[in-house]
């Protein structure tokens, strides 16, 4: 009875195990197979960014962009860096700080008309670096 | 199992009544009992090695057949292997200092036939020379008709050729893939890169080998798949070399010159951040070298690296630089000017008449060749030519270039005291601009040799001490004195602390003796002389200013005003501001036309 019941068993272990190889088998093959379609692809990817990249290199290539920079002076205006483009921190402004919140308002008889526009902070330009 | 017994008592009795020795019973069943184990324990030992026989059996030919497999089945690369770099088989790029690519691959096609599969030749042959204007359509027709089996008609086609071979629909005309090198910024930079073409071929690969430059001094680099296709970073400033050549042609224009070179040099490390020699080409399509006449007159020709000159005054600066580091003088010594100078047979003059002495200060600053040549005899013939070496002007360069080697300084085969006094101030000692570079960039940034590079460098340069650090800084005033009120006034660009000097040599002729009428103009400096970042040095080869009435020929009115509008542009390209530099009292200037010899 016991000894019945054991083969019963195996036999039940053995054929499991069988489906589970066949399985894994397949989807091994399955994921080999997309290995080689994405290798595929990063070849073909890589070949395009190689060919981009040199597209790019040749559509950035400086005698083009001077040529360019020449035909389209009247729109951008652009001048070969030259050392007047340098500038000094001290010739940009510190950001206005903010008003500080009013605590005690004082009724007035202009509330609620439209305020003239604030004064805005004049830059003196002394440097002429 | 049922035993049979040994002594049946039956038997036995009946033996005992015939008198017969029951024993005999006995034993012959002992006989037979053995005989019956021994035949059981034969039988069970055969039937064991029959399974070992058939175990190894199994064995073997499972491994005979495995082998055999494996002997038979075509190699196949193996797929589970975690990716790669699948384009490590490319040929890897070049970039300049910056990331931005001054050399790459491009895949196209090559186009052949196979005239035996051909269906009409005749058609075939006179479409293919439509397409491709330099290619003759008789040629094309005798290749095709004849008994070759395989023609090569083209070696690179651009994709648009090849939807149009397409559409000639000849079944003989076939395609295989080609890796082609490119130089997309065109003829920028073209004698640093070289060039490329093909070696070995095949009709599905061809071998892509550098042929001249860093393309062939690097080729084993570029192509070594151990690298996996990382990319070789030159020093080289894209963005400064290509406005060094703008500016460079259009002087070289202006100045009627033959042809011109530049170099922009880092001083500190010695990384080469431009270097031009125009004419120039494009290296997509390299020109052949000459096979008559003068190998300088190409335009593959490399003028800054392998054009060898007697560069003239440029050179005084290092005979002063020696006499101050020796401690034989210092920049306020006076020197005896009056002339001219003779010695033996050969008289030396300056270029105006300097008066009866100048200080060492002035004789570099009014550039003067008897001054020069006096110091120099303070010193000798072997000081001189170990301090010239120590510069590194009687060596081919090192600069990492296929034609570094060509570019050998020529210098006297026998150094007498003559030969010193004119090296002294310029004469007699041919080298490249290159050369003038690293040793400008030895005197000025602090006294420790400089050797030029390609590769970018991430430290600068530990080199040998050369000159001590004060005699540098001594050079570095008198440099810039020379731009303030010496030869080279032109050269002052406002905020960059321009330094440097002029010189201007009459060309050899080829049969002896020096042409009238042909310099080589040099500017040679340094910038900012406060804080010494780079040198530079501009030659004009042959230039001529007609602007006014008088032909003028000389480096201060030629090569000067090129390499100031060289520094205006390149300086801040390279990211250095412009310095507030103090007022000069107010008082008299003397003006004085930039001249010298």
């Amino acid at each position: 009875m016991v000894r019945g019941l054991l083969f019963v068993l195996s036999a039940m272990a053995v054929m499991g195990l069988a489906f589970w190889a066949y399985q894994e088998n397949y989807k091994t093959q399955e994921a080999q197979s997309e290995v080689r379609a994405l290798q595929a692809q990063i070849g073909a990817a890589h070949s395009r960014l190689g060919m981009l990249r040199a597209e790019w290199a040749y559509l950035n290539r400086p005698d083009r962009l001077r040529e360019l920079a020449e035909l389209n002076f009247d729109r951008l205006e652009l001048l070969p860096l030259m050392p007047e483009a340098f500038g000094r921190v001290d010739q940009v402004a510190y950001p206005l700080p903010d008003l500080l919140p009013i605590t005690s308002p004082i009724e007035l008889s202009s509330d609620g008309a439209i305020l003239p526009a604030a004064p805005t902070a004049t830059i003196t330009d002394e440097d002429p670096l | 199992m049922i035993r049979s017994p040994l002594r049946p008592l039956a038997r036995i009795l009946k033996a005992r009544d015939r008198g017969e020795n029951p024993d005999a019973i006995a034993r012959e069943n002992l006989r037979l009992r053995h005989e019956a184990m021994r035949d059981k324990a034969r039988q069970r030992a055969e039937g064991r090695l029959l399974i070992l026989g058939l175990m190894f059996f199994c064995l073997f030919a499972l491994i005979g057949t495995r082998m055999g497999v494996l002997a038979s089945t075509e190699p196949q690369e193996p797929r589970q292997a975690a990716a790669g770099d699948p384009i490590i088989g490319q040929r890897a790029d070049i970039l300049d200092r910056n990331g931005r690519i001054l050399a790459t691959n491009l895949d196209t096609y090559s186009l052949y036939a196979q005239p035996p599969e051909m269906i009409e030749p005749e058609r075939a042959a006179r479409e293919l020379a439509a397409i491709f204007p330099e290619l003759s359509e008789a040629r094309l027709l005798t290749d095709f008709t004849g008994a070759r089996k395989f023609v090569w008609v083209r070696r690179q086609i651009s994709p648009e050729q090849m939807q149009q071979v397409m559409d000639i629909g000849d079944p003989g005309l076939l395609f295989g893939p080609r890796e082609m090198r490119l130089y997309p910024n065109g003829p920028i930079a073209a004698h640093i890169l070289g060039g490329a073409s093909f070696g070995r071929e095949d009709v599905a690969s061809a071998e892509v080998i550098g042929v001249a430059g860093v393309e062939r001094q690097f080729d084993s680099y570029l192509r070594d798949p151990a690298n996996q296709g990382a990319p070789l970073t030159l020093s080289i400033d894209l963005t400064v070399q290509a406005a060094m050549e703008e500016v460079l042609a259009g002087g070289m224009t202006l100045m009627n010159a033959k042809g011109a070179a530049g170099i922009i040099m880092d001083a500190q490390t010695g990384e080469i951040l431009a270097m031009a020699s125009l004419p120039d080409f494009d290296p997509n399509n390299r020109p052949a070298p000459l096979t008559t006449g003068d190998a300088s007159d190409s335009p593959i020709f490399n003028r800054a690296l392998q054009g060898v000159y007697e560069l003239g005054s440029v050179f005084k600066i290092f005979a002063v630089a020696q006499a101050l580091d020796m401690g034989l003088v210092n920049e306020n010594t006076m020197i005896d000017t009056s002339g001219p100078m003779t010695w033996g047979r050969f008289r030396i003059n300056d270029f105006h008449n300097y008066g009866p002495a100048l200080s060492v200060m002035d004789v570099i600053v009014k550039s003067s060749n008897i001054g020069t040549a006096r110091i120099a005899l303070m010193f000798g013939v072997e000081a001189q030519k170990a301090f010239l070496g120590r510069l590194g002007l009687l060596v081919p360069t090192t600069v990492e270039m296929a034609e570094a080697p060509t570019g050998r300084p020529l210098v006297p085969r026998n150094w007498s005291e003559l030969s010193m006094l004119t090296i002294a101030y310029g004469h007699g000692l041919s080298a490249s601009p290159l050369h003038l570079a690293a040793a400008y960039a030895t005197v000025t940034n602090g006294g420790t040799r400089i050797v030029p590079t390609l590769l970018r460098q991430d430290a600068p340069e530990q080199g040998e001490r050369v000159i001590s650090e004060a005699v540098s800084a001594t050079v570095r005033a008198m440099l810039r004195q020379v731009v303030l009120r010496g030869t080279a006034t032109l050269a002052d660009v406002p905020g960059y602390e321009v330094g440097g000097k002029t010189g201007t040599a009459d060309k050899p002729r080829p049969t002896g003796g020096y042409y009238d009428d042909k310099t080589i103009a040099t500017f040679a400096g340094v910038f900012p002389v406060s804080d010494p970042r780079y040198v530079i040095v501009i030659t004009l080869d042959e230039p001529v200013e007609t602007s006014s009435a008088e032909a003028r020929r000389t480096a201060g009115w030629t090569a000067v005003p090129v390499a100031a509008e060289v520094i205006r542009r390149c300086a801040p390209l390279l990211g250095l501001r412009p310095l507030v530099e103090p007022v000069a009292q107010i008082s008299v200037t003397l003006a004085s036309n930039p001249s010298d010899n």
